[in-house]
């Protein structure tokens, strides 16, 4: 039986597990750019705690994936809330040290002297943050995020391991059974997902690239 | 209270010291007298831009006071400060997102002026520094060093400020821009008859644009000249000066 096959036999399950994934992914890297960018943002008005937050964010990197996951299942109260949450959780966690770190070195990296000229025309912080830092950083933001959001449709599917549902749910099943085309039919849909975000965000870039 | 209305900016034994072993700027007494141009000239890291930051507050001093119009710059909101003060630089600083109006349009726009005034004083301002007014929707990537300069210059007298400062703004022109800048900066000053404060470490500059010039030296004011007793100066720091000056004179002519 090819894949091919599984696909039309089972497309209501297929379309279901891709939206779960979807979900899963979108959700997460939406949490991670709403902490995440703030948290850049401060870092370069803090630097003294650049150390401590990259390096707790970093920390949440080297923890092996299927471990992360694992460890918010035995957790008090974290325990006992929905699966998909849990693996929100994770996935945000995840998705955070690319776009701290990409907001961070955006905005560190805009011409000094263009923002000196803002503070010395008298531009508030507030200002010099939205109209100057934020647009010019945009890029290297943007970057960050669809990073954030390739590793995530990956990482993913490993939260079908702790009952999150999702395209992990095909790839586990077929690893258990042997059975490659059952890996494919988790596979293919979560690659051509990574490869939508990818593409959809970078449209995102290009429209929000500031021009000039 | 005549001192206060003839003198625009005050040092009054102002310093600048990053820590206690390095002073960047020692007991300045100093001041700017309204609508003169006072010219800044001294050698890289004699302390001629930390004396310009001190004025519009992007420094403070860590020692004695700056007054600007009779008050401490600490005791000025700084952002209404330097929204007073137009200030130019010499990388210039363009926003390079915004277009060459939306450049010189920003305080006037963040000061809350509404469009149909912007857009006349963008145009006024764009002639007023040579440029032709079609250029208003370039973007700075566009435009030449000099033509950079000139937007700079018109973004700084935007909102009108009475004040401006200008730090070696013609130092990254080539020699030809340079010249021209110079000459039709001298003409916008009799016109605007603002108070002005530059800084450069070219003396042809300062004799040029300068109606006085104060020499600073490792942190220190040597002393304050007009061109004329710059030029007669027999000794100290200012006759050496005049000295390489007359002598790089001499090996052009030769």
């Amino acid at each position: 039986m090819s894949v091919l096959d599984y696909f039309l036999r089972h497309p209501n399950e297929v379309l279901e597990l891709t939206l779960e994934h979807l979900w899963l992914v979108g959700l997460s890297t939406l949490l991670a750019v709403a902490a995440g960018l703030p948290l850049g943002v401060l870092l370069t008005r803090r630097p003294a705690w650049s150390r401590a937050v990259l390096g707790g964010a970093n920390l949440a990197q080297t923890v092996p994936s299927l471990a992360l996951f694992g460890f918010l299942l035995t957790l008090p109260w974290l325990r006992e809330q929905r699966a998909d949450y849990l693996a929100i959780l994770a996935l945000t966690l995840y998705a955070l040290l690319p776009i701290i770190r990409n907001t961070h070195a955006g905005i560190s990296g805009v011409d000094p002297a263009v923002v000196e000229a803002g503070r010395g025309m008298g531009l508030t912080g507030r200002q010099l943050l939205f109209q100057v830092e934020l647009p010019l950083a945009m890029g290297v933001i943007l970057a960050g995020v669809r990073v954030a959001a390739v590793i995530g449709v990956g990482l993913a599917t490993i939260a079908a391991a702790i009952g999150a549902g999702g395209l992990g749910e095909y790839i586990f099943r077929g690893v258990a059974m042997v059975n490659d085309q059952l890996i494919l039919a988790g596979v293919l849909p979560a690659a051509l997902l990574a490869l939508g975000a990818d593409f959809g965000l970078g449209l995102v870039e290009k429209r929000l690239r500031p021009a000039g | 209270m005549a001192e206060a209305a003839s003198s625009v900016i005050e040092f009054r034994h102002a310093s600048y010291a990053l820590d206690s072993e390095r002073a960047l700027l020692r007991d300045l007494t100093l001041e700017v007298r309204r609508g003169e141009t006072l010219v800044l000239l001294g050698r890289s890291g004699s302390g001629k831009t930390t004396t310009l930051k001190l004025i519009n507050r992007l420094l403070e001093p860590t020692g004695g006071e700056v007054r600007v119009e009779g008050r401490a710059t600490t005791d000025w909101d700084a952002i209404r400060l330097r929204r007073r003060i137009g200030y130019v630089i010499q990388e210039v600083g363009l926003f390079p997102h915004f277009t060459v109006a939306r450049n010189i349009g920003l305080v006037p726009a963040v000061e809350g002026w509404p469009a149909e005034r912007i857009e006349p004083r963008v145009r006024e301002l764009l002639e007023l520094v040579g440029l032709d007014p079609a250029w208003r929707g370039r973007y700075p990537r566009e435009l030449s060093g000099g033509q950079r300069q000139r937007v700079g210059v018109a973004r700084a007298l935007a909102a009108d400020p009475p004040i401006l400062l200008l730090d070696e703004p013609f130092g990254a022109l080539d020699p030809l821009t340079r010249a021209e800048l110079q000459r039709e900066f001298r003409q916008l000053q009799q016109r605007l008859a603002k108070t002005i404060v530059f800084v450069t470490h070219d003396l042809r500059e300062a004799l040029l644009l300068g109606a006085r010039i104060a020499l600073l030296e490792a942190g220190r004011l040597e002393g304050v000249y007009t061109p004329a007793e710059f030029l007669n100066s027999r000794e100290g720091l200012a006759a050496d000066y005049v000295a390489a000056f007359r002598a790089a004179e001499k090996t052009t002519s030769s």
